[in-house]
């Protein structure tokens, strides 16, 4: 056991506070915790709107808080404060305490002191002094929305830049005491053209973790014309008639279905709620053999990607499906305390006010052997979904997703563009006929929204041919 | 801190850094909430939040913005420094003033002010209710999305012009989604939502008879062939449709070029003649009310739809400038204000001859599609377009019988849908985001597995 002695009164970010943060965390086991985590974080975000020629947002934003986890055996209870005083850590793990109706007399925990600190943040440390002022920002995204005035049927332009710098402390009774800093830029284009009664978008977004300089190299000409062509493509498109049909799904933001559909079913929260039709089919076969499918948080400036998880586990890559067998399960700390799966680093939360979950970093479809062409070719009537947009699954794990761009297939060749699209299906059913995978995997960066809110991960994989599907439209 | 102490460290901070013209939104709130997984406590959750936003004019007029958490007097000082550097960026082609209504008088309900229950009687109710509500029928496996939370929060607009308004109140809701699963067959999830101002204002009971019903009448289901159907929409599923399209009243929306209407609409016919729409943020039955807006407007009813016609717009200051009218007290408050509908209220005109009165989804004899629930909103709903395809929650009618629908989409055109509605039912239900009464729509495109 820990006696502390308390020279500091409130968490200082960039000093030591391990006298304190052990105070604290001793302070909950002695009330009978069996485990306590705090995860305390800094924050210094901003974001910038360009909307035509001109700058129509600018909105910084920072703040301070502390999420207090407290386990008594599978129950747990979380508090989060503004408060980073002693007083107002103790407080919250009081209340988490008596949340759950904690006795001291059941306490069989122990808490030897936290673990020499692991500093994840030292070469970090200039990375907010790095990153581009608002003034470059602004200059930048005006030359983007400059870059789509190639047409009088554009009448929308806009650009967009979020930029999240995050510190963090994490420090539990296990030990794990750790700092990381977080940095992420995310920069988006977005378009309508009009033309009469015809109306058409385009969107593209980037994103990137841990390179200061990343928006500067941005080419913001080449995606001006990316979301140009695109909204262009589908000004005059027909809407997309109803039925099963086989479709091949792009690469890059293609990978979201997979993340929606099959994903979310491969993190033990899932588990926890009996949501998903896999909980027991680990090393069976779950999908077609050409599908292996990976979630890791090591790809360098992915923007899943991350040195250490919200709970302090360096990330590891995990192979969740293999040639179509089911080999693994995401999970943290909760997922492994009531599921028994081992943690692989995934326990994540949007900040400070949310408990970790087992949430995915970079996933994606590993490639296979074949072109995109030889896809195409293999289909004599079918959809090819060039650009996805976005989707959900329910309760029952049946997905819904929107194409964005679309193009129908007619023996083997791309035809005329059709929009309205959706497609609808279920995971379970879907993933046996991922029957064929081309050779160019690519990623692209999302957000995703969950049980412990939006996060950013990577969504990719090759083009990949379903053999039916339904899709939705007129 | 209260309303004037904060308001008081801002003019300080302010008139320290020579800051002549500012506003603030800020919000301290405690909330409380539970989940349950089969009678054990699942997560068990309380949050204190405070957030302040901070505008600030500069020299030119320009405004800029900072959020903090912070609200110590050194927070404050940096958020007022950091909304001075970007008003440096303000918008130049767009200015924006106080609210000419921030000190007009406010409606504040009067509703008596609840205690927090506390995590524990939260955690008991909780489990009483997933209880009933798996007993309830054998199929009903679990309660995967649960939850009983209850919220007591204060929010407060002031300006350096001497307006200061607060008000306090407190909220709760409770959500039971439940899982069902028959031999052979795939399983099924229905549930239901409740909200009041607090915990003993909720009808658990309903909420748990509601979503057992629901849950076990979609057990027996059966595949839709794909075509065009004539379709019922409940009052929920019509809100939501006009939640999604609510660009078409919104004048940010017009101004930025994404909505369906333009600056000359006012006046269009966009529906048949028999619709009325109305914003009704104050109405009785709102829970989440609230009497002033982001920049300190008064929260009105306004009608936006009156005998098919678009009425009125839903504005914010700097959007009812431009358009030389006042502002409604729809709007956020941010470095570019956002404009929101409140709670929409849906009723029938009285200019209703041209409407089938023999269609009521209780009685009616024929075939149509009931559409209960529409999902996946953000991501099948095109409102630059006018378009949406949507999956659902409903049944097939047939002769008086009806089927649960296995899995289908509806698509369509939203000016379509209003001008080819073809009945209003007379009975108005409440729900969590407005009021209507079911809406029979002519014909929309549903894909099913056939």
């Amino acid at each position: 056991m820990v006696s502390a002695s308390i020279k500091s009164t409130e968490i200082k970010f960039g000093e030591c506070n391990k006298k304190l943060l052990e105070e604290v965390i001793f302070y909950g086991i002695s009330l009978g915790a069996d485990f306590v985590e705090l995860f305390i974080e800094n924050s210094d975000n901003s974001s910038v709107l360009a909307e035509e020629d001109f700058i129509t947002s600018v909105s910084p934003s920072f703040g301070k808080g502390a999420g207090i986890r407290i386990f008594k055996d599978k129950r747990d209870g979380f508090v989060s404060t503004n408060d980073l005083s002693k007083h107002g850590l103790m407080r919250s793990i009081s209340q988490a305490i008596e949340m759950l109706d904690i006795s001291k007399k059941n306490n069989n925990s122990n808490f030897n002191g936290l673990d020499k600190l692991k500093n994840y943040s030292k070469s970090k440390i200039n990375w907010l002094n790095e990153v581009p002022t608002i003034n470059e920002v602004s200059e930048k995204l005006l030359l983007s929305t400059k870059s789509l005035k190639k047409d009088k049927k554009v009448v929308v332009r806009k650009g967009s830049y979020a930029r999240n710098w995050q510190e963090v402390i994490i420090a539990s009774s296990d030990g794990t005491y750790a700092t990381d800093i977080r940095l992420h830029q995310t920069v988006g284009l977005n378009i309508i053209a009009n033309d009469a009664q015809y109306r058409s978008n385009g969107s593209r977004r980037f994103g990137s973790h841990g390179i200061p300089n990343e928006f500067r190299l941005w080419d913001h000409e080449k995606a001006a014309n990316e979301v140009y062509e695109t909204s262009m493509n589908m000004l005059y498109a027909d809407y997309v008639q109803a039925g099963q049909m086989p479709v091949i799904l792009a690469n890059k933001f293609g990978g979201v279905i997979f993340h929606e559909a099959c994903g979310h079913l491969l993190e033990t929260t899932q588990i926890e709620r009996g949501t998903t039709p896999f909980s027991d089919k680990l090393n069976e076969k779950i999908a077609h053999e050409s599908v292996t499918a990976i979630d890791e948080g090591l790809s360098e400036g992915s923007f899943g990607s991350l040195s250490i998880d919200d709970e302090g586990m360096e990330p590891e890559k995990s192979i969740l499906i293999k040639d179509g067998i089911l080999k693994k399960f995401l999970s943290d700390r909760a997922g492994e305390l009531r599921t028994g799966h081992k943690r692989t680093g995934s326990g994540r939360r949007q900040n400070y006010s949310f408990a970790a979950a087992s949430r995915m970093r970079n996933t994606y479809i590993a490639k296979g052997e074949f072109t995109k062409e030889e896809l195409i070719n293999s289909i004599s009537d079918g959809l090819y979904c060039k650009s996805m947009g976005g989707g959900s699954v329910g309760a029952t794990g049946q997905f819904n997703f929107a194409v964005e761009e679309g193009y129908l297939i007619k023996n083997g060749k791309l035809t005329k563009p059709v929009k309205g699209a959706t497609l609808i299906g279920d995971a379970k059913e879907v993933m046996p006929k991922i029957s064929m995978c081309g050779n160019d995997l690519e990623l692209a960066p999302g957000f995703c929204g969950s049980v412990s809110g939006s996060v950013n991960v990577t969504v990719g994989q090759p083009h990949i041919k379903v053999d039916s599907i339904t899709v939705g439209g007129r | 801190m209260n309303a004037t102490e904060i308001t008081t460290q801002i003019t300080t901070a302010a008139n320290i850094l020579n800051i002549d013209k500012w506003d603030y939104g800020a919000s301290f709130s405690n909330d409380y909430s539970v989940q349950v997984d089969r009678g054990a406590a699942k997560q068990l959750k309380a949050s204190q939040k405070q957030v302040i936003t901070l505008r600030v004019w500069n020299k030119e007029n320009l405004v800029g913005i900072t959020t903090t958490s912070d609200l110590s007097k050194t927070g404050i000082k940096k958020a007022l420094k950091q909304a001075n550097i970007a008003s440096e960026f303000g918008n130049k082609n767009e200015f924006t003033d106080f609210s000419p209504l921030a000190k007009d008088p406010i409606q504040v309900k009067e509703v008596d002010k609840k205690n927090p229950l506390g995590i524990k009687k939260l955690l008991k109710i909780l489990r009483e209710a997933e209880s009933k509500l798996i007993e309830s029928h054998e199929a009903i496996k679990s309660i995967p999305y649960n939850g009983l939370s209850e919220s007591f929060y204060e929010r407060i607009y002031a300006n350096s012009d001497g307006a200061l308004r607060n008000y306090s109140k407190s909220q709760a809701a409770i959500y039971l989604y439940a899982r069902a699963e028959e031999k052979d067959k795939k399983p099924r999830s229905s549930g239901s939502v409740k909200l009041g101002y607090g915990v003993e204002d909720i009808d658990i009971e309903s909420c748990i008879k509601e979503a057992a019903k629901k849950t076990i009448a979609h057990l027996d289901y059966s595949s839709i062939k794909t075509g065009k159907y004539l379709v019922c929409l409940s009052p929920e599923a019509f809100l939501t449709l006009m939640n999604a399209f609510s660009s078409i009243f919104n004048a940010r929306s017009i101004i930025d070029g994404v909505s369906l209407s333009d600056k000359n609409s006012i006046g269009d016919l966009i529906s048949i003649p028999a619709l009325n729409i109305y914003d009704d943020g104050l109405n009785e039955k709102n829970i989440s009310s609230a009497p002033f807006d982001g920049e300190g407007t008064p929260t009105k009813k306004l009608s936006l739809i009156n005998k098919g016609k678009l009425e009125n717009l839903i504005h914010s200051e700097s959007t009812a400038k431009i358009f030389n009218t006042i502002p409604t007290g729809h709007a956020g408050l941010g470095s570019k204000v956002s404009v929101s509908p409140d709670w929409l209220v849906i009723e029938k005109s009285n200019e209703c001859s041209d409407l089938n009165m023999a269609l009521e989804h209780k009685k009616y004899q024929g075939n149509f599609v009931y559409i209960e629930e529409l999902n996946a909103i953000h991501a099948g709903v095109r409102a630059s377009q006018g378009s949406f395809s949507l999956p659902f929650e409903g049944w097939l009618y047939n002769n008086g019988k009806k089927r649960s629908i296995e899995s289908a989409t509806v698509a369509g055109d939203i000016k379509y849908l209003l001008k080819n509605i073809i009945n209003i039912e007379n009975e108005e239900e409440l729900t969590t985001s407005g009021i209507s009464p079911h809406i029979w729509i002519n014909e929309l495109s549903i894909t099913g597995d056939e």
